[in-house]
């Protein structure tokens, strides 16, 4: 019985995250970088790929190079991805992909996992105002794109 | 070659692979834009003043579209938008309303009346104490001098005369005024054109002012000037109004546009019309 109460409380705690998770609110930046994974569940770098390469979900594709992709029309807006393992660490990649800001001042490129501090946000891609703000990927896909990006190795 | 130009050479060929169209589908950006043979367009010039600190060139979106994409306005037989031109001087001499008028019962040959308007345009209307659009003041006409309905703001209707309308004066420079009455939308719509939004967190500076020449995907962002609206996308084979075009874009950012119409977005036309100033009106243009 108190266990199960535990449980619960720890549940309410996290809000629409799911348990385990950690929510956009509460991860902790360090200069940028992010040590904690947020789920605790290993990312799976192939999963993270597809993320990166699907239009309605990272489409990290969409500004940044990344040759071992198969993704047809790569942009250039933001550097090419290739041997950003080399370059960053998983911390930093986290960071960098929960809020880039952080790393890099008054970069355009969005954040992926941050729910707050937007200017007029919308409902998804409807044109009407949000109700509630969704990251724009969850916690397992953060952690499946930094496990991708962490091995390309220069 | 570059990799980074090979993959796109790549792409591009298998892009045109696909949709099975001849000739190259790169952009010429030395190209110029002559229409029918005879009448020049700038499509390139100094930026206006108040924009020297930020681009020294503006460029119409028409010298970042494919070669095929060009070639369409170039010749109004080829030019789908002009069958909507059409369809506006229709709209013209249709006489409507309780006054039992059409446009031209009171302004005759619309190449004569109309000629300057859509240069200069958004403007202030001492009368009315406002900023007016075309589209504004097409309705304002409708209503208080024909007594007729007016259009929705963004409709097929009002995007035919628009488009005729902005014929008119094709080839003759923007110069919409920035001071005096409108100054205080113009500073508006600079806020507003500089204030990241939605989501995705973009202004449109974050794309059309620092990005424009990089691709988004298959995207080649231009500079977002608006010399050519309305514009006929390829896309989805229709004419585009140019705040509906703003709204496309501040969804596509996972924001909640300004309604079509709103002083909100006739302040921020304003102010991205005059980042063209002294770029030829196109209307009624061809893009993807």
């Amino acid at each position: 019985m108190k266990l199960a109460l535990i449980t619960a409380a720890a549940f309410v705690t996290a809000g629409a995250a799911f348990a385990g998770e950690i929510a956009p609110k509460d991860v902790v930046m360090t200069e940028g970088a992010v040590e904690a994974s947020l789920t605790g569940v290993a990312g799976n770098a192939a999963e993270g790929g597809k993320v990166m390469a699907n239009r309605a979900q990272g489409n990290c594709v969409a500004c940044h190079e990344v040759s071992s992709l198969k993704a047809a029309f790569q942009g250039n807006v933001g550097p090419s991805l290739d041997g950003a393992g080399s370059r960053w660490s998983e911390a930093q990649l986290r960071g960098m992909l929960v809020n880039p800001k952080m790393t890099f001042e008054g970069t355009v490129m969005p954040a992926f996992y941050k729910v707050d501090g937007y200017t007029r946000p919308g409902d998804g891609y409807t044109g009407k105002a949000a109700t509630e703000i969704t990251p724009v990927l969850t916690a397992q896909q953060i952690e499946d794109v930094v496990a991708f990006l962490a091995a390309l190795k220069e | 070659m570059t990799k980074l130009t090979s993959i796109r050479t790549i792409a591009a060929l298998a892009f045109a692979g696909s949709i099975a169209l001849g000739g190259a589908v790169t952009a010429d950006e030395n190209a110029e834009l002559v229409i029918n043979g005879e009448l020049a367009l700038v499509t390139k010039t100094a930026a206006p003043d108040h924009l020297k600190d930020s681009l020294d060139e503006i460029y119409s979106g028409w010298v970042y579209r494919e070669t095929d994409t060009q070639a369409m306005q170039m010749d109004d037989f080829d030019n789908p938008g002009m069958v909507f031109v059409d369809l506006g001087m229709d709209a013209w001499n249709k006489v409507e309303g309780t006054e039992n008028k059409s446009c031209a019962s009171c302004h005759n040959d619309p190449a004569e009346s109309m000629k300057g308007v859509r240069a200069t345009y958004p403007k202030w209307n001492e009368a009315a104490g406002e900023l007016r659009t075309v589209e504004g003041q097409v309705n304002h006409c409708r209503t208080k001098n024909m007594g007729a309905e007016p259009y929705k703001y963004v409709s097929g209707d009002m995007a035919n005369m628009v488009a005729m309308i902005a014929v008119q004066s094709r080839g003759m420079p923007v110069n919409v005024a920035i001071d005096g009455p409108v100054k205080a939308a113009w500073e508006q719509g600079k806020e507003i054109y500089y204030t990241r939004t939605g989501v995705l967190d973009l202004s449109c500076a974050s794309c059309h002012e620092q990005n424009y020449g990089n691709y988004i995907r298959a995207d080649h962002l231009s500079q977002g000037q608006i010399n050519g609206f309305p514009a006929y996308r390829l896309k989805d084979a229709r004419l585009h109004q140019v705040q509906d075009r703003f709204w496309g874009c501040i969804r596509d950012v996972r924001g909640e546009p300004y309604d079509r119409g709103s002083p909100e977005f006739t302040a921020l036309e304003l102010y991205v019309a005059s980042r063209g100033n002294g770029l030829s009106v196109e209307g009624a243009s061809v893009r993807n």
